[in-house]
């Protein structure tokens, strides 16, 4: 018989230790969850069917329309971004939900009662969103070629769009696990969620620039996280467009916020279970 | 304190609002030992091990287990802690190796150690066979030996199993029983269990208390219960004794809700 002190495993103690944990956690997690989608895609097809109805309908009756002034490009280039943003946002912001099932089989319980960080399990979570929202960028690449968009392909350009866009996916992810923590039921949560994607959406730069919004909207869409995804995208993925803040502050923001609310989910998960 | 106990509780109290669902518990089991908790539908089982197993914060009170106090040092705590929920912790959506290979990197077992436990844990519960199937294709004692497996997997010196054999048919009610002997003569693992099947209690524990509102109404081996009421009285005396009228008051909607889909799950 061992006693309970020496079957210990070795405690680490550096904080390059710690950081590693965390990362190899964040990765354990985020690999199960890119496993079972690649075992079920389905999901991610369904997903190409909104932003192909914003893209072929909205986008080519506005081009038609030039109600919209958007400068040297034409409406469907303006709003291509923008369509990838609100894909990155309709996608993330029902992540929650799978928290919630998990909370209702018990697999979280399994992931809490483990000595994991609570930050890396987190972590991990918002890491599979990033890869999800990729599969999206790539389905809006697909449909802006087909509609005549030119898009940036300079390896620069593409790898910067694919670190916003998991950038993006992550921070709307976690924030739909906070309101999962907080609502706690399938139910409620499906009434918020439906409650917070339109807002985001319309009050944000995604359809229509900043410029031609009164103040007051203009106000609320500096608030809105969405507004900095689109402007990063802006500038980086359409030949010939350009961000407003510039894409270093673009990041630096998300980046900010996301860091907010993984500090927040990361204390409200474990009140999951109780 | 005595370095045989790996679980210990003074007075350990938790309240949801004006419900006390555990009332000044005060408990002690030591290495090796099965030990039962019983109890009606809402005795407080389920939260006493939620508490044990860092999942829930106490009240008031402490509890030590493994040698180091819950509220304190979570951390350590989980680190040599086993636990299997009520509810169906696997995930379906995974292979059963796949799951425990999840279970060894939160846990932090090093790679080259990694598939040869997952090779030996899938083999002691009887899944090599099925190891790369979904597990969503699993019988429910298929699932709950992949549950033990992950919770043992980092060779905890306590495991935790709430109602193990809950929707089980007998011949997987009873793999689940040796498994969980052997684990016990093999590594001198404590199990907590709790459970309302007095079968399972006579069977599998060593020691028993019976919880009742909140709190331990009874402690003892089986026999010792057992004898305090006659010569003739079975578990089920013992229970109705201490239970008494409550049963059918007992257990919220949530908690029944919860038992029966589990069963569902599982069958």
């Amino acid at each position: 018989m061992t006693s309970a002190v020496r079957a210990a495993p070795p405690v680490a103690s550096t904080d390059a230790a710690l950081g590693l944990d965390f990362v190899r956690q964040s990765l354990a997690i985020a690999e199960v969850e890119v496993r079972k989608l690649s075992r079920d895609p389905t999901e991610l097809l369904t997903r190409a069917v909104q932003p192909a109805l914003w893209l072929v309908v909205f986008g080519q009756v506005f081009t038609r329309v030039r109600a919209i002034p958007t400068g040297d490009l034409s409406y469907i280039e303006f709003m291509a971004p923008g369509v990838l943003a609100q894909s990155v946002l309709f996608s993330a912001i029902f992540f929650g939900i799978a928290a919630i099932w998990e909370r209702d089989l018990g697999i979280i319980h399994k992931l809490l009662v483990s000595p994991a960080y609570r930050g890396a399990l987190v972590m991990g979570k918002a890491l599979s969103a990033g890869l999800r929202g990729l599969t999206q960028a790539v389905i809006v690449y697909l449909l802006a070629l087909v509609m005549g968009v030119h898009l940036r392909f300079a390896p620069a350009a593409l790898l910067g769009v694919a670190a916003i866009v998991m950038l993006g996916s992550a921070l709307f992810a976690t924030f739909s696990l906070i309101v999962a923590c907080v609502v706690k039921t399938r139910e409620r949560f499906m009434g918020i969620g439906q409650v917070l994607t339109m807002p985001l959406f319309f009050a944000s730069n995604a359809i229509y620039p900043l410029s031609i919004m009164p103040a007051w909207l203009r106000g609320v869409a500096r608030a809105n996280p969405l507004t900095y995804l689109v402007d990063a995208l802006r500038g980086l993925m359409v030949s010939g467009g350009h961000s407003v803040f510039g894409a270093g502050p673009d990041v630096l923001v998300q980046a900010a916020v996301f860091a907010v609310l993984l500090t927040v989910a990361a204390r409200l998960y474990p009140g999951l279970v109780r | 304190m005595d370095p045989d106990v790996v679980i210990a509780t003074a007075a350990l109290t938790r309240r949801f609002d004006a419900l006390v669902a555990v009332d000044r518990l005060d408990l002690e089991v030591r290495q090796g030992v099965i030990f039962g908790l019983l109890g009606p539908n809402g005795a407080g089982k389920t939260t006493t091990i939620k508490m044990l197993t860092t999942l829930l914060p106490p009240t008031s009170g402490s509890a030590w287990v493994a040698g180091f106090e819950v509220a304190a040092r979570p951390r350590d705590v989980r680190r040599r802690i086993g636990y299997v929920p009520q509810l169906v912790s696997a995930d379906g959506g995974l292979t059963g190796r796949e799951n425990l290979s999840l279970s060894a990197k939160l846990y932090r077992i090093p790679r080259a150690e990694r598939r040869e436990r997952i090779g030996a844990a899938l083999d002691f519960m009887g899944l090599a066979p099925a190891a790369d199937q979904l597990v969503r294709t699993y019988s429910g004692g298929m699932i709950r030996r992949l549950e033990l497996a992950q919770a043992m997997l980092h060779q905890p010196s306590v495991l935790f199993l709430d109602e193990p054999t809950v929707g089980l048919d007998p011949l997987a009610r009873r793999a689940v029983w040796e498994r969980l002997e052997e684990l016990r003569s093999r590594r001198g693992t404590a199990i907590l269990i709790t459970t309302h099947d007095m079968e399972e209690a006579d069977a599998l524990c060593d020691e028993l208390g019976i919880m009742h509102q909140g709190r331990v109404a009874a402690l003892g081996t089986p026999e010792e219960l057992k004898g305090r009421i006659g010569p003739e009285a079975t578990l089920d005396d013992v229970f109705a004794q201490i239970a008494g009228g409550t049963i059918e008051a007992g257990g919220s909607y949530r908690d029944v809700r919860r038992t029966r889909s589990t069963a569902r799950r599982l069958n």
